[in-house]
């Protein structure tokens, strides 16, 4: 009983999560100014790290805690690139 | 001590940092960890970051249970804003509060722990005048903001730091 | 799905109710980047993902895996804390960025600088 249960609230959680991609995938590749779209991206590298660690309980392997450390590090980098590049148009001063 | 040492507290974070990656703490790990730790804390020298000189301990778990607590209550207000955004749209704004802080690493954790929290968001602040500019999602009661946040993070923060 | 069979149900129900809210939560957070119609709006919305969503869906895996491999699994913990100290930082520098245009385009709703200053960029710095 329970392990039905927890394997439908894994994938009604993954089905969320790809909704929540979907709606900041929707704001990259709409949005009307540049900032807009950064925020997309953004919110999307989040949401991405998040349906990592649901796979990981999915499948009980630790290789995707690696991938979502990985991606919590480097989305960071690449959101500051972007928005230094806004502000001043070069990425290193 | 000084000199071999400069930011003990960083090389220590490092340490944890490298073992809670490796999930061990064998002898060598460790061993490896406090080198690492102690090297990059050398690097940063160069960096020459603010010493922060703290005053009190006891503030600090008292401002971690307020943002804790503030945090939780404004993920619900933002998610009832969010949920009603076509029939009633939210009425968001700017707000200006002038902040008596000096100390950089205060400030900067103001600035974490006010974007962090959702419905507030930094936007720029004048280091010259002290004024703050603050982006609020929800302007319910738009004074009660700049005192808000003046006696609930301010003043804790002026206590730990200055 | 063999290994979540070993879940015992005092594990399994916490398991799913964590993830359950948390993505329900980044999902309105989400949901927000599509329906607010300002920038400085749109601002607010990830960090419901990077504040609860995440705290809760690695609770749920802390708990999973500590429960399966029978020992403390808090690893974790450094999603938590790099995704809670990263996210504010970014969410400053785009808000800043923005502005930025926003006051060179001229654009309305804008708060103008102080008078008295003039528009330099040097002193924005974090």
């Amino acid at each position: 009983m329970s392990e039905l249960f927890i394997i439908w609230s894994i994938l009604a959680s993954q089905i969320l999560l790809s909704l929540a991609m979907g709606c900041a995938l929707f704001r990259m590749v709409r949005g009307p100014r540049a900032q807009d779209r950064i925020l997309g991206l953004d919110a999307l590298y989040i949401n991405a790290m998040l349906l990592l660690l649901t796979f990981g309980i999915r499948t009980a392997n630790t290789i995707y805690f690696e991938a979502a450390l990985i991606i919590a590090l480097l989305g960071f980098v690449s959101s500051i690139a972007f928005a230094k590049f806004l502000m001043r148009g070069e990425v290193i001063e | 001590m000084r000199y071999w040492f400069p930011y003990p507290l960083l090389s220590l974070a490092l340490l944890v940092l490298w073992l809670l990656v490796n999930q061990s703490f064998s002898p060598g790990q460790v061993i490896l960890g406090s080198i690492l730790g102690i090297s990059f804390a050398w690097v940063t020298v160069n960096l020459q970051p603010d010493k922060a000189k703290l005053k009190t301990f006891n503030r600090i778990f008292t401002l971690a249970g307020h943002v804790a607590v503030d945090v939780l209550r404004s993920n619900i207000a933002v998610m009832r804003v969010i949920l009603r955004a076509r029939t009633q749209p939210a009425n968001s704004g700017f707000v200006r509060i002038d902040i008596g802080l000096k100390d950089e690493n205060a400030l900067a954790i103001l600035a974490c722990i006010l974007t962090a929290t959702p419905g507030t968001a930094w936007v720029e602040f004048d280091r010259q005048t002290g004024v703050l500019l603050l982006h609020v999602l929800d302007l319910e009661n738009g004074d009660n903001w700049a005192k808000l946040i003046k006696t609930r993070y301010e003043a804790p923060l002026k206590e730990i730091f200055e | 799905m063999s290994h979540l069979t070993d879940l015992p149900a005092w594990a399994a129900i916490p398991v799913c109710i964590l993830l359950l809210l948390g993505s329900g939560i980044t999902l309105i957070g989400s949901l927000g980047l599509i329906r607010l119609k300002t920038f400085y709006g749109r601002l607010h919305a990830p960090t419901l993902g990077a504040s609860a969503g995440i705290i809760l869906i690695c609770l749920a895996s802390m708990i999973t895996f500590a429960v399966l491999q029978n020992r403390w699994i808090v690893h974790e913990i450094l999603i938590i804390v790099f995704v809670v100290v990263t996210t504010p930082v970014t969410l400053m520098l785009l808000g800043q960025s923005a502005l930025y245009r926003d006051r060179i385009e001229e654009n309305d709703g804008v708060p103008r600088k102080a008078a008295g200053q003039q528009t330099d960029t040097t002193g924005m710095d974090i």
